[in-house]
């Protein structure tokens, strides 16, 4: 576990047994981890695994209950994150944390702008020395655009060029890529590549396995708050990855039943979303078969599932329920059909967080359960109970407010509230993201039980493993256009990254026809 | 129910202290006025109440009365049409008031704040102009119909203390309210939508319709709330008859657990929040606080109230967190 490495140099920073507790949860159950001089280190792990957790404990966001950290061999607290600073270490977050009405050079300089006497910020030096950190990540671009005018790929460039303002010896990047595209990535890996031979750190957390295989020099797998292993450059396979990060073996995790599969449940003709109007999209789904959604960010998946559901009408073409075209204007038509959506937002948009589990599963139910306009209480609670029983919702009652139920908990509620309508097509949008691994599990097992009970099943997920482990079939997009089908035993990560980055492929056979 | 037992408290503090102070608050004759007051506070602030249900806000509620209240009078005394002609119509324009405001704020996108305070200058303008901002009255005549808003109930058994007609049709209206917000899936879907739109949405609920709604009950109410008020006062000034009213009724609602927010509120919570500002504006007049103070007092009240409340609510967030932590 404790990972003493035998170099002659004390290592550039070192943490022991870090524990941190929250009001009924335990984020680090004691984690260890050392990270070398110039070293890409990357942690990986499922949600909740503590990753983040750890991450803001190093950057100051947060300290430790217990545990030590240790910097080129001294011992430190990092109470506060000016502190992280003054010890080089910088965090670039998720959500990016720029003002984004301010400009670059601002921005770069934001809460330590150089003074003049009277208090004036002296502006020309800030400029000067933006540009000079802007020239070391390599972004082409003027010091005075305004933030917000630059892509997301840009602004994580200029979150860099601000770690390396101050001299951050490691720089910690949280899920760095995942709202870049394609080419931003690379520009990405490039820097990093950069930054490692000019001998700054990098701490790189992502469950993006592609991503780490190409990255690290050493990976740290954290599970549940725990280190869950650890592996050499030269030993980085996806396997060994998720083995550590799920402690099982991959296909133990995902139960596929082979079922037989009904007639055709939903079909999109020449379906235009307002998104993307040039792509007509055409693909048809049976009746108790479960279709893997896959692509890229931004590739128009959630567009398309908001456009199934109504949410955004349909600007051309028709969809059909069990022969019947129904093309929805609007949730309610949709969901007449027998179509449903659990969105992938699910704190916005999949429940009311400060109404109680009970009100949040039977919201969509309540009209067709009512009696003459007024709720129907005795058909509403023994739904609730049903659904209660039915997707194991660990609730102390129906009582609660569903904010203080876990993701997971929560996210059976979305799924709980649009089975009480009893759909024929069910639309799920990312539906484990920010669920632990236990719940995730579930999630997959109630997918299937539906799907043998004949739902048919649209998911899209950004989850490779996801796809790869639960789809009879996967849809591919790619900027708003359906590039491809994958049968069963067409989809590999290969052949679904070919797809969604856009390149040609011939398409065999579809099983739906 | 436990936001409902806050207010109440106050409401009865005020009232215990006003009357050990002095013996005329508990008199036949002010007892009867605070309640009229209150009744027809309580019937304008349910209307806004279901409005900043939905999370929005009515500040034209105020010239909206004003309107109907010299629309009322005008009409009946300068122009002599019959009140079976004019009271059905001012309920329906004031309701067409309301569907203007809601399709602007559902159709159109504008914001609740911005469409209601234009309503405010507007409808106040409106009235000003077709009385020629001359005040209007009944005289001494509609005695029947003005027993709408100054009539009062004997109670069987009870001499000296009688029922003001007001009250009735507060108790009308709160009960078809509570019944509205409590008992039917709209009240649900009002309060669903109050909370997170989007997800009432994804839901499958007609948020622009139940939006709508809300604006047409609460500019109904104002309308209702025109009529009495003129009835009661019998000399209405266009410029001033409902002036700063959407204020108290906002007020009422919040203190009464509506939340700004959106998607909280209880009908009994309001009619006692607009009982205890009707008391606190009594206290002050007959505890002969000067007047100017009126606005004062009538503010560090409510804000303390708000303060308490927020303070509890805290408290019991905290203790909820440690109880769930603890059985982890």
């Amino acid at each position: 576990m404790n990972a003493e490495t035998p170099s002659s140099d004390s290592p550039s920073l070192e943490v022991k047994n870090l524990v941190k507790r929250f009001p009924g949860a335990i984020a680090l159950g004691g984690v260890s981890m050392t990270h070398q001089e110039g070293e890409v280190l990357a942690v990986i792990g499922e949600n909740g695994a503590g990753k983040s957790t750890l991450m803001k404990i190093l950057a100051g966001v947060q300290e430790p209950d217990e545990g030590e950290i240790f910097l080129r061999g001294n011992k430190v607290r990092i109470p506060d994150p000016a502190s992280a600073t003054e010890h080089g270490i910088a965090l670039i977050h998720q959500e990016l944390n720029l003002a984004d009405n301010l400009d670059i050079a601002s921005n770069i300089f934001l809460g330590r702008e150089p003074r003049g006497k009277l208090g004036w910020i002296r502006q020309s030096e800030i400029r000067e020395k933006a540009a000079e950190a802007l020239e070391q990540v390599g972004l082409k671009e003027s010091v005075r655009t305004l933030v917000r005018d630059l892509s997301i790929g840009r602004q994580q460039m200029v979150e860099i060029a601000k770690a390396l303002s101050f001299d951050a010896r490691i720089i910690i990047m949280d899920e760095p890529t995942s709202s870049l595209s394609q080419y931003e990535t690379e520009n990405l890996f490039q820097l990093i590549h950069t930054l490692r031979e000019r001998g700054v750190g990098i701490i790189y957390i992502s469950h993006r396995l592609g991503e780490v295989k190409e990255l690290a020099d050493r990976v740290v797998a954290l599970r549940d708050g725990q280190n869950a292993g650890e592996i050499s450059k030269e030993e980085i396979s996806s396997d060994r990855m998720v083995q550590m990060m799920v402690g099982r073996e991959f296909s133990q995790f995902y139960q596929r039943i082979e079922r037989p599969l009904g007639d055709v449940a939903l079909e999109a003709r020449d379906l235009r979303t307002p998104t993307f109007p040039q792509h007509a999209i055409n693909f048809k789904i049976r009746a108790g078969e479960v279709v893997g959604l896959a692509g890229l960010v931004g590739a128009g998946r959630t567009e398309m599932l908001r456009c199934l559901f109504g949410m955004e009408p349909a600007t051309g073409g028709e969809i059909m329920v069990n022969g019947e075209n129904v093309t929805p204007k609007n949730p309610i038509e949709a969901i007449r059909a027998g179509i449903s959506l659990a969105p992938e937002d699910r704190k916005h948009h999949g429940l009311i967080l400060e109404m109680t589990v009970g009100e949040n599963l039977s919201l969509p139910s309540l009209k067709r359960d009512q009696n003459k306009g007024f709720l129907n209480r005795k058909k509403e609670k023994i739904l609730i109970d049903q659904m209660i029983d039915a997707m194991s919702v660990k609730t102390q009652s129906h009582r609660q407010i569903i904010q203080y139920l876990s993701g997971g908990n929560q996210q059976k509620v979305v799924l709980g509230k649009w089975l009480g309508m009893n759909p024929k097509v069910l639309l799920l949008d990312e539906p484990t993201r920010g669920i632990d691994v236990g719940a995730k599990q579930e999630i997959y097992k109630l997918m299937e039980k539906l799907a043998s009970e004949g739902v048919a099943i649209l998911y899209a997920s950004s989850e490779m493993e996801e796809i790869l482990g639960m789809a009879d079939r996967a849809l591919v997009m790619h900027e708003g256009r359906l590039t491809g089908e994958l049968s069963r035993d067409e989809i590999s990560e290969e052949s679904v990254m070919q797809l969604a980055t856009g390149q040609t492929r011939e398409t065999s056979q579809s099983t739906a026809e | 129910m436990k936001k409902i037992l806050g207010i109440l408290g106050l409401l009865i503090f005020v009232c215990v202290f006003t009357a050990i102070k002095s013996p005329s608050f508990l008199s036949a004759y002010n007892m009867e006025n605070t309640l009229r007051w209150t009744s027809l506070f309580g019937v304008i602030s349910i209307g806004v109440a279901f409005v900043i249900i939905t999370g929005g806000i009515d500040l034209s509620i105020g010239s909206v009365i004003g309107l109907s209240g010299t629309t009322l009078a005008y009409t009946l005394s300068v122009k002599g049409w019959s009140p079976y002609l004019v009271i059905p119509m001012i309920l329906i324009c004031s309701m067409c008031i309301g569907l203007f405001h809601g399709l602007l704020i559902t159709r159109l996108k504008l914001q609740p704040f911005v469409v209601t305070l234009c309503g405010l200058l507007l409808y106040r303008g409106i009235s000003r102009y077709i009385t020629n901002d001359q005040s209007q009255g009944f005289g001494s005549g509609f005695q029947g119909l003005r027993q709408l808003a100054v009539g009062k109930v004997a109670i069987p058994f009870v001499e000296g203390f009688m029922i003001p007609v007001p009250c009735f049709l507060l108790l009308g209206i709160a009960i078809v309210a509570g019944i509205f917000l409590n008992s039917t899936i709209y009240g649900r879907y009002l309060l669903a939508l109050g909370r997170n739109e989007m997800a009432a949405k994804y839901s499958g609920i007609q948020t622009e319709r139940m939006t709508l709604l809300a604006y047409v009950v609460c500019s109904t109410l104002a309308g209702l709330g025109g009529i009495l008020f003129a009835l009661d006062v019998n000399s209405v000034q266009p410029a001033g008859l409902g002036e700063f009213y959407e204020l108290y009724a906002i007020a009422a609602a919040v203190l009464g657990g509506c939340s700004l927010r959106g998607g909280e509120g209880s009908i009994l919570g309001v009619i006692i929040g607009a009982a205890v500002l009707r008391v606190l504006y009594n206290a002050i007049n007959i505890l002969r606080i000067p007047t100017h103070l009126e606005f004062a007092i009538i503010g560090s009240v409510i804000l303390a109230g708000v303060i308490v409340d927020e303070l509890v609510k805290r408290y019991a967030a905290r203790r909820r967190a440690i109880r769930s932590a603890s059985q982890e």
